[in-house]
């Protein structure tokens, strides 16, 4: 009797996960859809949309109009070069704040996370004024600066709740065996760590590739990452929903891609330490 | 020998030199609509005629609004053309921020610009941006539900034949609603609608001491017939429509009748994307009876250079080439006369080949009707007709039209809206220095 009713609570909770999963991968799934029709159909009501011809007439002409692999090539560029520049700050910071942290430890943690809490906006006009001068307006460089700004809280306070879960005797035996402060990140908690370093990586391109506000600020036409290449098919005076849909799928493929393969290290390392 | 070998590498650098000099390349941030992705397709002819290369930047309207002004108010000097619409082009013409189209040569015959592109276009008299495209705004109908309902579209309705054609075109039962109009929140959205159709009621945003206006009898008759309208007639939720909106609901012959922008005619009366598309008819935009002012408004997207570029003289060649009349022949030869970009040029309107257009003549009317200088029945102290043309009005005015939207989704009443848009442009207005 049991076993039925755990059955049956396992057969509900299936299909609850499973419509609650489509639910929200749904818009994915239409803008998959529309990409694939004609601009006309595109607008139609959903039955008229399934059944109207399927075609590739929306990714030629956005492959013939506009630069994708320039837009590729930055947003690469950009996400991966902002989240490896801020793990080599964030690696250490962490480390002091998980091991030897001090009495302002809480407060700056804090504070770390309270800067997000600032409409970007509100410090357009000073760092686009910086730009100029420095001469980083429109280069990946800049790109790179600013995004690993923005997320290094975010990558501080994954980190050192990964590194909190570490056990702080076994970095006081690689001390005892000689081990160098270098050596004692790289080689002793960097290994432990990985399932949580390898999920901040994850989040941190995701969220730089995803970037909308700076990236399309701060660029013009050579730094400019594939957020650029989905702006120049919005249009409020035209409807250009297919070729729209077509920029917007080319856009978020490597991205899901990547999420897809690397989910399993995803969860795990989000759920590190979860469990006690 | 070894002389020789220097020179030779000296002749190679220089010659390179010389090379990267002529191919200097200007770059355009531009919108994203029909006729500025076909110019980007044309590029490649000024260039072949010019050798400037081109680098286009193609934003959605309001983003490129946004990123064309951080750059121009701090000099960034990111782009060497911007797309600009009349709302910008005084303003920032005034500011000195633009440089002024006054050497242009005879050939390429600015006169020839509608008078009415001219003076929006201009401050001060100086012209700082040249049109690429206009529009102004009619009535688009359905000629055969308009035959149905035993009517016919006078040239210039008036809005009490509006309201009696969508009621007797509503067919709920088959999801045909009698009229579509924006009401979607925003100062280039539903906010641009009211504020011409309220125009054509006699209303004004300011009085001449920059005193706003909402409390005024003209404002709550024009809130009150567009309510009552829409909502006898309109398509639910009418409220969030914006242009999109509408013009997906007209394609799909769910509207009878649709007030807008002048360029949505070519995409309603084309077969590919339009289910309607050989039973569509065009008027004047609606006044009221006795009020001498039209709803239709005047709008274009032009070129400017920035005072900041390097690059004047090229971007000045750009221009000079996008928006001639060997420009609009080109188009026309490659796609036919159609395609051209519509509402800059006189002589596009006096070409034989274009007046067959069945939108032409009424988009021309439109036009020449709009007058930005003097916008509604009494005077005021602006310039614009669906907007104000002074730096503060984009985010006043989006403010205003939540508040009308709130009103037309029966969140509050009409008075409710009128009293809360007259107070917060009041007190925007005292804050930024003008009362």
């Amino acid at each position: 009797m049991a076993r039925a009713v755990t059955s049956r609570r396992k057969i509900i909770n299936t299909v609850v996960a499973w419509g609650i999963g489509f639910l929200i991968f749904f818009p994915i799934l239409w803008i998959v859809i529309l990409s694939f029709k004609a601009e006309g159909d595109a607008i139609r009501t959903p039955i008229e949309v399934l059944t109207a011809p399927w075609t590739f007439e929306n990714y030629s002409i956005v492959q013939a109009r506009s630069n994708y692999s320039m837009h590729f090539f930055n947003s690469v560029v950009i996400s991966f070069g902002s989240t490896i520049l801020g793990l080599i700050i964030a690696v250490p910071a962490a480390w002091s704040m998980a091991f030897v942290p001090s009495r302002r430890t809480k407060d700056i943690l804090m504070w770390m996370l309270s800067t997000k809490m600032l409409p970007a906006v509100g410090v357009l006009y000073p760092i686009y004024l910086m730009f100029i001068q420095l001469g980083l307006l429109d280069t990946r460089t800049g790109l790179m600066i600013v995004l690993m700004l923005i997320n290094l809280p975010i990558i501080i306070w994954m980190l050192f709740t990964y590194f909190k879960e570490i056990p702080v005797d076994i970095l006081e035996a690689a001390r005892m065996d000689g081990a160098s402060l270098r050596e004692e990140i790289l080689y002793v908690l960097t290994p432990m760590a990985i399932p949580g370093m390898a999920s901040t990586v994850l989040l941190n391109v995701i969220l730089a590739w995803n970037e909308a506000f700076w990236t399309l600020n701060l660029t013009a036409a050579n730094a400019a990452p594939l957020t650029a290449f989905i702006a120049s098919y919005s249009s409020p005076e035209g409807l250009f929903y297919a070729k729209l849909s077509a920029a917007s799928v080319m856009a978020i493929a490597p991205i899901l891609i990547l999420g897809w393969f690397s989910q399993k290290q995803l969860v795990r390392g989000l759920t590190f330490g979860a469990v006690k | 020998m070894k002389l020789n070998k220097t020179l030779r590498v000296a002749t190679a650098i220089s010659l390179f030199a010389a090379g990267g000099a002529f191919a200097e390349t200007i770059t355009i941030a531009t919108v994203n609509n029909g006729d500025m992705i076909r110019m980007q397709g044309y590029t490649s002819e000024f260039t072949k005629q010019t050798g400037i290369d081109v680098n286009w930047v193609t934003l959605e309207e309001n983003v490129l609004r946004q990123r064309v002004t951080t750059d121009i108010t701090t000099k960034g000097g990111q782009f060497d053309i911007m797309t600009i619409g009349m709302y910008e082009t005084p303003i920032w013409g005034k500011n000195g921020w633009l440089v002024p189209l006054d050497k242009l040569p005879a050939s390429y015959d600015v006169n020839d610009i509608l008078p009415a592109m001219r003076n929006g276009l201009s401050a001060d008299g100086t012209l700082y941006a040249a049109p690429f495209y206009g529009e102004s705004s009619m009535v688009m109908y359905r000629t055969d539900l308009m035959k149905k309902a035993g009517l016919t579209m006078p040239e210039k309705p008036d809005w009490d034949f509006i309201r009696k054609a969508a009621a007797a075109m509503t067919d709920r039962a088959n999801e045909v609603n009698g009229i579509c109009l924006r009401g979607k929140p925003g100062w280039g959205e539903g906010g641009a609608f009211i504020t011409a159709m309220s125009n054509s009621f006699g209303a004004r945003w300011f009085d001449m001491k920059w005193n706003a206006q909402f409390d005024t009898k003209p404002w709550r008759e024009t809130l009150t017939f567009y309510k009552g309208m829409m909502d006898e007639s309109g398509p639910p939720g009418y409220a969030t429509n914006g242009f999109n909106e509408n013009l997906s609901l007209f394609q799909q012959g769910k509207c009878g009748m649709w007030i807008d922008a002048t360029v949505a005619a070519s995409f309603v009366t084309n077969p590919k994307d339009s289910t309607v598309a050989d039973k569509v008819g065009f008027a004047i935009a609606p006044n009221k009876k006795g009020i001498d002012k039209h709803s239709n408004w005047l709008w274009a997207w032009a070129l400017a250079v920035p005072a900041g570029t390097q690059k004047q003289d090229a971007a000045m060649k750009f221009i000079e080439w996008a928006t001639s009349k060997a420009y609009i022949e080109l188009v026309a030869s490659k796609e036919g006369w159609a395609n051209v970009p519509p509402g800059a040029r006189t002589s596009l309107y006096e070409n034989p080949n274009y007046k067959d257009i069945p939108f032409a003549k009424m988009t021309l009317e439109s036009i020449n009707l709009a007058n930005p200088l003097k916008p509604t029945v009494d005077p005021v102290p602006y310039v614009g007709i669906q907007f104000v043309a002074i730096p503060e009005f984009a985010g006043i005015a989006t403010d205003v039209s939540q508040q009308f939207s709130a009103a037309y989704a029966g969140q509050q009443s009409i008075d409710e809206a009128l009293a809360k848009a007259q107070a917060l442009t009041n007190d925007a207005m005292e804050a930024a220095g003008y009362r």
